[in-house]
Parts: structure tokens; sequence; C-alpha cells
């Protein structure tokens, strides 16, 4: 069939395992907007959810670190991370191998793409399934880019491979969701843990709804990191799906900085065309 | 320094049970695995989170170890900041590239 559907959203630990220490005011409009997504996936008709994540060293160490990979697996479990610190239970999802590596094939005509027939769920992964398909009743397959840190993708080539992604998608039967979830500014994990650049954030948004493929590629690496933190690097996920919908408005669903959670949460859609 | 092979002994206490059940037996004989400085073995063994950060260690990272030392993340958190008072700044990394992560 095609790509039924696209949108991004935040990934960060503490959206679940600190779930209580935000305002609950803020908590409940943000998991609300979540779970509305994971409602606009259903109702897209979407047998399948591709998650394009940025993993924070679960699956990929730095012995042998793809720029891209795609799942290809039948089935996928998660969280690796403690259950209790996640605030997530043990699951297995179910993958489609078969479709994954016709995807993959796919894509190869336009981006290398390595590919992994074993995939164990971070946060990056696990924090949004536990919204977008709480039943884990729906096929997913992972997808990571290597944001962690240097040597890293170009913004252009992760615009590329949601290109690739997206003609990949449209040439498959299945009806195929495709979400990416990371940053935008944070600084997860270091001492800086809560710090959130709001503006940088909204003006990146901006660009992202606009779909301004100029603006969402212009910046460079020193700047991200400078006003985005470490875990700015995760906008190549957003890209990925800019660029999967070239063309196409966003809408953002929501976005506010929750410092607990460490990032400024987003939810946000983008038309398929 | 061997930056790499403290996050790689890291990363597979992480993510890999018979690494866990290695840890958990004889942490002692695991740690001859890797090649580490006597000052990333203290790090790791006492454990001295705050120079673990100091050498470089990315938190994606070294927020599972506190974790599974028993530092709550308040704790975690504060001793990075102790780190940075007692050791200076992130020395090697992606980190050291902002002295620390103050920007």
């Amino acid at each position: 069939m095609s790509l039924v559907f696209a949108g991004v959203c935040s990934h960060a630990p503490g959206i679940t395992g600190r779930a209580d220490r935000a305002d609950p005011a803020v908590r409940e409009e943000f998991y609300a907007n979540f779970f509305r997504m994971g409602r606009a996936i259903k109702d897209s008709g979407a047998d399948t959810l591709l998650v394009v994540a940025a993993e924070h060293f679960a699956n990929f160490f730095m012995n042998n670190m793809p720029a891209y990979c795609v799942g290809m697996a039948d089935y996928y479990e998660g969280p690796i991370e403690d259950e209790e610190w996640l605030g997530i239970n043990r699951f297995r999802v179910n993958g489609n191998a078969g479709l994954s590596e016709r995807l993959v094939n796919h894509v190869m005509n336009e981006v290398d793409v390595a590919y992994a027939q074993e995939w164990k769920f971070d946060h990056g992964i696990a924090v949004p399934l536990h919204f977008l398909t709480p039943d884990y009743d729906l096929d997913v397959i992972p997808v990571n880019i290597n944001c962690q840190g240097p040597p890293l993708t170009p913004l252009h080539r992760a615009w590329k491979f949601g290109q690739a992604l997206r003609a990949a998608c449209d040439a498959q039967p299945e009806k195929i969701a495709l979400v990416g979830t990371g940053g935008v500014s944070h600084w997860p994990a270091t001492p800086d843990s809560g710090k959130i650049n709001e503006e940088w954030d909204r003006e990146f948004l901006g660009r992202f709804v606009a779909n301004d493929k100029d603006g969402l590629l212009s910046y460079s690496d020193e700047e991200t990191y400078e006003r985005g933190g470490q875990g700015g690097f995760e906008i190549r996920t957003f890209i990925t799906v800019a660029g999967a919908c070239e063309g196409q408005p966003g809408d953002l669903w929501f976005y506010a900085p929750i410092p607990i959670y460490a990032v400024g949460c987003t939810v946000a859609t983008m038309q398929v065309g | 320094m061997s930056l790499y092979y403290v996050q790689k002994l890291i990363y597979e206490l992480n993510r890999d049970p018979q690494v866990r059940s290695r840890y958990e037996e004889d942490f002692g004989e695991l740690l001859k695995d890797y090649d580490l400085t006597d000052e990333e073995l203290r790090a790791i063994r006492e454990p001295d989170i705050g120079l673990l950060y100091v050498l470089g260690v990315n938190g994606q990272l070294l927020m599972h170890y506190a974790a599974l030392r028993g530092y709550p993340w308040d704790d975690y958190i504060q001793s990075m900041k102790d780190g940075l008072d007692e050791h200076g700044p992130v020395r090697a990394g992606l980190y050291a590239r902002t002295g620390g992560g103050a920007i």
C-alpha cells in the first residue's frame, strides 16, 4: 500500500521513569497527546510501525557502529533497561522480517544501511511504544540512526534516508506508519540534565512543521552541540521523517519543556501526501 | 587512557546477562578482561561516578552503571557535579568539547 502516517515524538527515559516528578497538569496534557498519536496511527489503518530511533548503546557500540540500521527480525524485546528504572515492564512485540528485508533491499538503492536480526529496544523505542501501541499489538520495525556521537551522518543524508524509506514503503503492499523519536535540545544523563533550550527547540520545530528543507539542513553539528546539547544530534530522526514527507506540512500537537524529563517534550505529525 | 574499554565494560554490563552474572560472582575476575588503567579500575570498583564522568564515560552508559551500583537519579547527577569539582574538566570523549558540559 504505502506510507499512511508520519509523526515525531520524544523518548526520554524520564517520561516514564520519573513520571510522577513532573507537574501533573503538564504531564497529563503531554501523555494525552502521545496517546492521541497512537489512536491516529490505529485510525490510519497501519499494520506496521516503523520507528526511526536514536538508540543509546543498547545494540550498537563503538566497536561497530552503523550510521543507519534496520531491524529484520520476527520479534523484538525490551526494555533493555531495568524495568523499575524506566517504569516500563518487559515486553515482546512482533516484527515483520519479510517486510524489513524488502525495505532494506529498496533503501539500499539510495542509502547503505546495516540490518540486524536481533535487537533489544532501549528507551528510545520502548517509551514511544508505551504510548503509541500500549498493548504491543502492532508489528514494529526498528530503525536506528547513530546520534550518540561523532562521526555522525550528515543531515542531508538523514533527509535522503527519509526519502529512501518513503520510496521503499510506497513500494510495499502493507500500510506503514513512520515515527521518528528524539530531541530536540537536551543534555541527558550529564550534570546539565534538565537544561532545555526552548528558543532553539521552537525554531527547529517551526522549520519542521513548515517542512523547510533548507532550514532543517542548515544546522552544523557544532551549532547543534552548543545550542542543543549532545541530545540535539537526534534532530536527525525528525529530519528523516521530514524527508519522507517532502513538501508536506506538519502539525505540532504538543511541546513543553519538562526539565525532570530532561527534554522539551514533543508530539507532532506530518502529512504524508 | 583506555576510555573505550571502560565504556565497553559498562556497555556489556548493561546488556549482557552473562557479563552481569560474572560481575555478581567475581567482579575482579571480570575486570581482567578489559584493558584498564589503575585509575580506571579504581573508579569502576569504588565506584567513583564523578571520576568516570570526568574520564569521559558517556552518560547514556554511565547512568545505568550508577543505577546498578545503587545511585538514585538525583545522586547520580550530583556525583557528576562533584566529580567536576574534585577532578577538573572532562578529559576525553564527547563531553570534553565543552569542558564538562557547561556551555
